[in-house]
């Protein structure tokens, strides 16, 4: 059960060419915008078609080039909320959640639009048109109007984008809330990392049509193994490497972008070598990965101070790191002696 | 006076006007899906009536409807019935004439229509009859609306198709237009300028209805005018 795609379509400017299943959860799909997540959602939906290739939604399949399915939208049961929400303008609060409710008998619609606006909170906006909501409640109305429709999948389009800041705390919750009570695959298309973190149980991330990492949350941002999903789960600082050799259960690298020596444990291999911003510590004698640094300039953001570090006498970038307003009262002068710790390196494909 | 061209006239105008309607916007709607080329050239060839002298449209109109021609032809030849010079005659002049004016209007509204309400009504399994009727015409309400008053206006003062194809017969196929240039050309011109008086009226009360039309649309929600633009 749950949803399997398998698809390929053909953009001229860029191919898309996904693989990929989700169970009875909810899956991110973080990427830069441009990059294929919008149209995987339409190709579930029915709204693009695929040049080649297969979705199935709950042993349903809803496209098959090879046998030549190729359900229409309407027959898909997949509920899409729209980036703009795509509320029918000409129809009320009440009358957008009715059009979702069709398939109901007769009878029963009214009760249930009736309980849906109440559970959504909108009952007092029934009357109401589009137009006179703010986005939240624009949002809630679009969810009445998909979950009436009772669909096995749910597709979430940037569901936030369209939002102000301090709506967008409030709205993640609720429609977290709803993803739950739902209970069935539930895709989150957004470029915003925090966001896929918060909501999502696994990631895909997307890159130039294709899925480059894939994986549990927490998985992947410990240990992201690609470039692109370092960088697009906030990793900030890159260094190429050279020189990296095994040693005693143990990989040694030089970073050539930092100018050091450093090394993991375990047998691993790559081409670049990432570290959060966050990650480095202050160490009180030398030793592996330890480094005196100097500091080459401080960024002020509101609640943290980005330092910009590199190696006394080193003419490359500085690189980032992140500390608290008090940690940074509290740095000793001059250069400081940091330790770049193992679990904080991730070596990475390019 | 003889109110029979003024009859003549508002029948011709409003059945041209009924089947302009369903032709523009059937036209504009298919059109709108179909790739660009295609687009293009049937775009060129809908919209040539808008730019074309009305007589080249009367002499085209003859070329096939008339008598000898293939159509009337065959017409006369089955039905026994003459395509030309009837009262009913100037509604192929009319409609033709005015046809790019819905077409283009009605295309231009369709155009501008934000699509994902249509694939929401689809994936909310919605009939894509239903999404035309209640999604998307609702939205595209004004331009079809203004696309119909401003055919049936252009139907209303045809004069060179519709006096080569209905010729002037008093009390059978004269029309406002064919009135006033017999008129004038007879000398009567008491009598002419009695007609453009009441040509100039009927233009009077058709832009009012245009511009009442169009503060109602004001008065609607500020969004649903964006979206019917």
């Amino acid at each position: 059960m749950g949803l399997q795609v398998d698809i390929r379509k053909d953009f001229g400017a860029f191919r898309l060419d996904v693989s990929f299943e989700a169970g009875r959860e909810l899956l991110g799909l973080l990427g830069a915008s441009g990059c294929g997540k919008s149209v995987t959602l339409q190709c579930i939906a029915g709204i693009e078609r695929p040049d080649a290739g297969r979705i199935v939604l709950n042993g349903r399949t809803l496209f098959d080039s090879e046998k030549h399915i190729d359900l229409p939208p309407q027959e898909r049961r997949v509920g899409y909320l729209f980036q703009q929400y795509a509320l029918f303008p000409n129809m009320t609060v009440e009358k957008n959640v009715a059009a979702g409710a069709w398939r109901l008998p007769k009878a029963e619609r009214k009760a249930a639009v009736d309980a849906m606006l109440e559970k959504m909170q909108i009952a007092e906006l029934r009357d109401k048109y589009p137009r006179q909501l703010s986005g939240g409640q624009q949002q809630r109305t679009a969810l009445a109007r998909i979950l009436i429709n009772e669909p096995e999948a749910l597709l979430l389009d940037e569901p936030f984008s369209a939002l102000d800041s301090h709506l967008r705390d409030r709205m993640e919750r609720e429609v977290m809330a709803v993803v739950r009570d739902f209970g069935g695959t539930t895709l989150l298309v957004s470029h915003s990392r925090d966001e896929i973190f918060r909501m999502s149980d696994a990631v895909a991330v997307y890159n130039d049509g294709r899925i480059d990492a894939f994986g549990e949350k927490h998985a992947l941002f410990r240990d992201p193994k690609t470039y692109t999903a370092a960088m697009l789960t906030g990793c900030k600082n890159f260094s190429r490497i050279s020189g990296l050799r095994h040693e005693n259960g143990r990989t040694v690298f030089f970073a050539d972008d930092w100018d050091m020596e450093l090394s993991v444990s375990g047998v691993r291999t790559g081409d670049m070598v990432g570290l959060r911003r966050h990650y480095a510590v202050l160490a009180d004698a030398p030793g592996p990965n330890v480094y005196e640094m100097e500091v080459t300039g401080a960024i002020e953001d509101p609640f943290e101070y980005i330092l910009l570090l590199r190696r006394p006498g080193y003419a490359g970038e500085p690189f980032g790191w992140t500390v608290t307003k008090d940690e940074y009262r509290r740095l000793p002068p001059g250069n400081l002696l940091l330790c770049f710790p193992d679990p904080a390196l991730m070596l990475l494909k390019e | 006076m003889d109110w029979f061209p003024l009859w003549n006239s508002l029948r011709i105008a409003a059945i041209s006007t009924f089947i302009i309607f369903f032709l523009g916007i059937w036209a504009a709607y298919g059109i709108a899906k179909l790739p660009r080329l295609v687009k293009g050239v049937l775009d060129v060839i809908l919209t040539l009536p808008l730019v074309l002298p009305p007589t080249v449209v009367g002499y085209l109109l003859l070329r096939v409807l008339g008598p000898k021609r293939v159509v009337g032809a065959f017409i006369l030849s089955v039905f026994g019935v003459k395509l030309v010079m009837t009262w009913w005659s100037a509604i192929f002049a009319t409609v033709v004439v005015a046809f790019p004016l819905m077409y283009r209007t009605a295309r231009g509204a369709f155009e501008s229509f934000d699509e994902t309400l249509a694939f929401a009504g689809q994936t909310l399994g919605l009939k894509n009859s239903y999404i035309f009727w209640r999604i998307r015409m609702p939205a595209c309400r004004q331009g079809i609306l203004a696309g119909t008053v401003l055919a049936f206006a252009r139907a209303l003062g045809e004069y060179g198709a519709t006096s080569m194809i209905a010729g002037y017969t008093p009390g059978r196929t004269a029309t406002v237009a064919t009135t006033v240039y017999q008129l004038w050309r007879t000398d009567n011109d008491a009598l002419a300028f009695r007609w453009v008086c009441v040509n100039l009226a009927i233009s009077a009360v058709v832009l009012l209805a245009v511009n009442f039309l169009e503060r109602k649309e004001k008065n609607r929600p500020a969004r649903l005018r964006k979206e019917a633009a």
